[in-house]
């Protein structure tokens, strides 16, 4: 419509701006009260706190990925497929031996990189929907991993466990790289040129193209983050588990979590708007819920039932107000 | 004019799926020259341009920058040839800040790094050349801004891109009067440092106030080439390729002016102040206004679309509270909408469904197709060849039609439904010449069959030509009444709130 | 812009509709697994393949009044799963429950529907997270239900209509019933979406959602429908499913993307407008085929994720590529 505004526009105060810090002091106040109200104040240490935190650093790690990708205004569901595939290649890869722990990361790092590229071009280049581009590629991905392996397979020398279970006095080395990598990703897109780029090819990419922008290059540095990310949280989740297995991805139910994450913390499915600190308040809003959910003894099959209508409430926290239809 | 042109292009020739949108179009523009680019909504200029800016590659033809041939596949190649757009539809980001936007895909780098302090300088710079900079913040985000501001937040953009060509597409369609001037002194002040500027309008008084030179593009052809301005008639000849009078139907006449059928007094809502307003029968009532001046929230408010929050509507003397497109529906109000791709075609869907949609939506959900209470496949048929619809075939797909045929599928929409108020907002944007005069002539036989016709349009000749009576809007209210026997320049006064000067 | 449209009589020839090419693809891939195994073009055994096919061919005719609509469905699998559980734990092996169980199946497929429907449209929860939180929740329920191990199994009179033969018919030797079944709902689900008002309202919806409004279309009724039919199908699917195959916990699970890749086999749009239901379960003949074939090959079944995959991105690329060039 042309008839967009009236003259008289203040700047009025966006509620879905400051949301994902609302919904974080709500989950914050529900934990605590919740654990008052049980008498179980033995939750409420700094030492509790850090577990918290430490149950979701391959949410964390993913979902960093993941806000590249949804900021472009694409999606990445492949990410679940590539976590399962890049722990097995560690652990088969190193297969307990120290010596082959750099070789280990850069080839999970490589098939990650690879990933991306391929979901990068077959968005921007042959313009396949990315939920399909991306499912297709899961697909893909997970077939080619059980036909290889249909059980745990190889091990992580104790040497690179210290990436999951070392810690820098009471707080684990996995949180800090987590919180370091957040740091990254939040310099990227703020000070670099490819940062404004993302920003700009996901909330207009006709107009990102009229000036001058290579919006097709940006889409794929985009996904090829996404899939470094996912890649990464492989890595570590082989070094907790201490092996890999071709269903662990899919399990933690990490393509749907890392997106419900991103949304939660703010940034908008249709791209262009949101960043990095709110998608880690989305993470520790999960880290919390799960934790509520632990204090109040939740039997397991509940817990599943209970996340996902979590899940589709906290997105449709944010959806409802929208004025455009969705699909 | 001397030396070479800093761009020329030469028998440019596009097709797109069944349109030749440009034959052999030959253009120039030199340092320091102000050429007005003129035509029809439709007529090919925003090809040209997208040709030009390298979104679009000719199929014929070739574009020289300073004498050289280029090919531009990117738009980038063009903005780095010295080619700034400034594009009618906007391409800002409105969740980015204005100074974000300035330097969208160039931001300036310090040490690989983006500078964000000299954007905002920068930003400062090029905002106080036009006299704007204590309105407008560089860290305000595009989204908080008015629709005037933001259309200046474009012109700075491409103004700071220091182009040797710029290309301003109507850029004045949003802009007040005295804004008008701001830019007309910008674009003078660009003509006397030597850029070439192409200034597209088809508004003759800004001709006459800047243009150095004028070509008038008319059906995808140059139609007209004026080394000197020549006067405003003889543009407009060009343009219109014929005379005014045989493009516009006669004006009812005072017995062809009914009852009023739809009235309302004292609407408001959030982008609405304080409407009155009748629509009798059997009368065309335009709407004038700037961008931004609330005819399209009017048209939607009478459309149950974003509804009056207070006040009182009656239709054929029954108070009504529309609460949807549907209950005005089914109280008898159609709309066409202006952007007809994305508020009115089902572009997948054959011709017929696209004139059988509204029929079904109000006809029972699992009931045959073919048949409903308003109309049947046969009688769809016979509404489409009656308004002629020109298609391979009814079965075809509607985004193969041509933008004439698709409005006129849409009107055939609204026909099955024999509505009381039909509203058409920008009713012949993107249409050609013959089209247009058949949606006018569409239009006038409604009124003659008693349904209330309400028009909301930018284009004031058509306002002018086609209404019986005429409504100017600005800032959310009806300033001003006029007959049809009003000039362009006293509906523009009042749409840009001189009228007190003026008088 | 000029019209440039022909005289209509001159372009009739172009109205035929055409040929999709998916029956091309059927017929080749079945006359490829004849050669390679002559037992199937037996009645035994293409009476088989047609009644291992009819859970997926029904499932995805009614995920595709999602797709037409604009959407996506992926609670479909899950459906499917707490259907057979359900009414595995719910019968008893008393052969007379199945007279209550299946149309109380059928109306926990409905609020199913209607719940994913009802985020989808006033929630405005884009339809891929809303039924895929469904799909969580529901597998979720299925497990409770079951205690995470199935226990009982279903009566014959469930199973009558995934498992029993009529024999001795003439030609065809053998008609399983859920071949019937296969061409019974099959017929509805087509008349639904190409006879009827609601059809052609839901190919609107999903074509443009903001035209359809404004042109009086009841679009949230009409989408919170084509998610009740996707679920009312499911449950069907997972009565059939659950006759032939029997009781497990993941019984249903990767039907939702199989239902998909047959729909855009079947040359469905994704994010809709377009979609036929022959054409769909032409898809899913095809995708099954594609799966005997690999199975003749001697491949293993994840080979089956493999080219599921990449037939899904393959048939959108095309898809998008003959697009741009016929122009938008």
């Amino acid at each position: 419509m042309t008839d967009a505004s009236l003259p008289t526009a203040p700047r009025r105060f966006r509620f879905d701006r400051h949301a994902s810090t609302i919904l974080l002091v709500a989950a914050i106040l529900i934990y605590v009260v919740l654990v008052v109200a049980l008498g179980q104040t033995r939750f409420l240490t700094l030492e509790n706190l850090v577990a918290i935190l430490g149950r979701s650093i391959t949410l964390g790690i993913t979902a960093i990925g993941q806000t590249f990708a949804i900021l472009v205004a694409s999606i990445d569901l492949s990410v679940a497929s590539l976590i399962s595939a890049s722990a097995v290649v560690t652990s088969v890869v190193m297969n307990g031996d120290p010596a082959m722990m750099l070789p280990a990361v850069a080839a999970v790092l490589a098939l990650g990189a690879v990933v991306g590229l391929i979901n990068g071009i077959v968005i921007a280049k042959l313009e396949v929907n990315p939920l399909i581009a991306t499912l297709g590629m899961s697909l893909v991905i997970q077939g080619v991993l059980s036909y290889y392996y249909n059980n745990f397979a190889g091990n992580v020398p104790a040497e690179f466990q210290i990436f999951a279970y070392g810690s820098w006095g009471i707080v684990p080395y996995s949180l800090l790289f987590m919180f370091a990598l957040a740091a990254l990703a939040w310099f990227v897109l703020r000070f670099t040129r490819f940062g404004s780029d993302i920003y700009s090819v996901g909330g207009n990419k006709d107009a990102a193209r009229l000036a001058g922008i290579k919006t097709a290059n940006v889409v794929i540095g985009a996904h090829v983050i996404c899939s470094l990310c996912a890649a990464i949280a492989g890595i570590y989740l082989a070094s907790r588990l201490r092996s890999g297995a071709p269903w662990i991805g899919a399990e933690g139910v990490y393509d749907l979590e890392s997106i419900a994450v991103v949304v939660i913390g703010g940034t908008v499915l249709a791209g262009g708007r949101g960043g990095i600190w709110g998608t880690m308040a989305g993470v520790i809003i999960f880290s919390l819920i799960d934790s509520i959910f632990n204090v109040a003894s939740v039997d397991a099959f509940v817990k599943q039932v209970l996340r996902g209508i979590i899940i589709v409430a906290a997105v449709a926290f944010y959806a409802a107000r929208s004025q455009r239809p969705v699909a | 004019m001397s030396g070479t042109p800093v761009i020329e292009m030469r028998g440019i020739t596009k097709s797109f799926p069944g349109v030749k949108a440009l034959r052999g179009v030959s253009f120039a523009c030199g340092r320091g020259e102000v050429h007005a680019l003129c035509g029809e909504n439709g007529a090919g200029k925003s090809t040209l341009i997208k040709i030009l800016s390298g979104v679009y590659r000719p199929d014929a033809g070739e574009v020289l920058i300073d004498g050289e041939t280029k090919h531009f596949s990117h738009p980038q190649q063009a903005l780095l040839a010295g080619i700034s757009v400034i594009y009618q539809e906007f391409s800002l980001l409105p969740e980015r800040s204005v100074a974000q936007n300035l330097f969208l895909g160039r931001e300036p780098l310090r040490n690989g790094l983006v500078d964000s302090k000299a954007m905002v300088a920068e930003t400062r710079r090029v905002l106080g050349l036009f006299g704007v900079r204590h309105r407008i913040e560089p860290d305000t985000l595009v989204a908080d801004l008015d629709v005037a501001s933001q259309q200046m937040v474009e012109i700075a953009k491409a103004v700071s891109l220091n182009a040797k060509v710029i290309v301003m597409d109507e850029p004045t369609a949003a802009l007040n009067e005295a804004e008008c001037e701001v830019l007309f002194t910008l674009v003078e002040q660009l003509r006397a440092s030597g850029t070439a500027i192409i200034y597209i309008t088809h508004r003759m008084r800004e001709v006459t106030r800047i243009a150095d030179r004028v070509t008038v593009i008319k059906d995808g052809e140059v139609a007209g080439s004026f080394d000197q301005v020549p006067a405003p008639e003889a543009v407009v000849r060009a343009m219109v390729g014929r005379d005014i009078s045989e493009y516009y139907p006669e004006p009812a006449t005072p017995a062809e002016i009914g009852r009023p059928v739809l009235t309302v007094a004292g609407g408001n809502n959030s982008a609405l102040r304080d409407i009155n307003l009748e629509l009798r029968a059997g009368e065309i009532v335009g709407f004038a206004g700037l961008q931004g001046a609330g005819r399209t929230a009017l048209a939607m408010a009478l459309f149950g679309a974003k509804s009056f929050a207070t006040g009182t509507m009656t239709l054929d003397g029954e108070t009504v509270k529309l609460n949807s497109p549907r209950d005005a529906i089914r109280a008898g109000i159609g709309m066409l909408p202006g952007d007809r791709k994305a508020s009115a075609l089902v572009l997948m869907q054959s011709v017929r469904d696209n004139g059988m949609l509204t029929a079904r939506a109000f006809a029972n959900l699992f009931g045959t197709a073919d048949r409903n209470r308003f109309t049947d496949v046969d009688g769809m048929n016979a509404l489409l060849d009656r308004i002629k619809v020109r298609a391979p075939s009814y079965e075809q797909e509607m985004r193969f039609l041509s933008g004439g045929n698709q409005q006129k599928a849409i009107v055939a929409r609204w026909l099955a439904l024999k509505p009381k108020v039909l509203i058409f907002i920008e009713p012949t944007r993107g249409i050609d010449v013959d089209a247009k005069a058949s949606i006018y002539h569409l239009m006038r036989d409604l009124a003659r069959a008693g349904t209330a016709v309400m028009m909301v349009s930018s284009d004031l000749p058509e306002i002018l030509g086609a209404s019986d009576r005429i409504l100017v809007m600005r800032e959310g209210r009806i300033v001003g009444e006029f007959g049809r026997s009003a000039t362009e320049t006293e509906l523009m006064l009042a749409a840009t709130g001189e009228t007190d000067v003026a008088a | 812009m000029t019209d440039q449209t022909l005289a209509r009589p001159e372009a009739k020839k172009r109205s035929l509709p055409h040929f999709n090419p998916v029956y091309v693809l059927v017929v080749a891939l079945i006359l490829a697994i004849i050669v390679m195994n002559p037992a199937f073009g037996e009645p035994t055994g293409y009476m088989n393949f047609l009644k291992r096919v009819t859970a997926l061919a029904i499932l995805s005719a009614g995920a595709l009044y999602v797709i037409v609509s604009g959407g996506f469905d992926l609670s479909v699998g899950s459906i499917m799963t707490l259907t057979v559980i359900g009414s595995s734990m719910l019968a008893s092996n008393d052969p007379n429950s199945t007279y209550w169980i299946i149309p109380l199946m059928l109306g926990i497929g409905a609020v199913v529907g209607l719940v994913n429907g009802l985020v989808v449209s006033y929630l405005k929860v884009p339809s891929l997270i809303a039924t895929l939180g469904m799909m969580i929740t529901l597998n979720g329920v299925a497990f409770m239900w079951s205690g995470g191990a199935p226990r009982g199994y279903l009566p014959d009179t469930f199973r009558f209509f995934g498992r029993y033969n009529i024999t001795d018919v003439p030609v065809i030797t053998l008609l399983p019933i859920a071949v019937i079944c296969l061409f019974g709902f099959g017929a509805i689900l087509w008349w639904g979406l190409h006879r009827t008002n609601f059809g052609r309202l839901l190919h609107a919806v999903g074509d443009n959602p903001q035209a359809a409004r404004l042109a009086g279309v009841p679009v949230e009724r009409v989408r919170i429908s084509a998610f009740v039919v996707s679920a009312l199908t499911a449950v069907l699917a997972g009565v059939i499913l659950g006759g032939r195959a029997g009781v497990s916990v993941d019984i249903g699970s990767g039907f939702e993307l199989q239902a998909i890749t047959a729909a855009v086999i079947g040359g469905a749009q994704l994010l809709g407008g377009r979609g036929s239901v022959p054409a769909t379960i032409a898809g899913a003949l095809a995708l099954e085929a594609i799966f005997t074939l690999l199975n003749l090959l001697g491949l293993a079944q994840p080979v089956r994720l493999v080219v599921q995959g990449l037939i899904l991105i393959g048939a959108v690329a095309l898809a998008t590529y003959q697009r741009k060039r016929s122009g938008r």
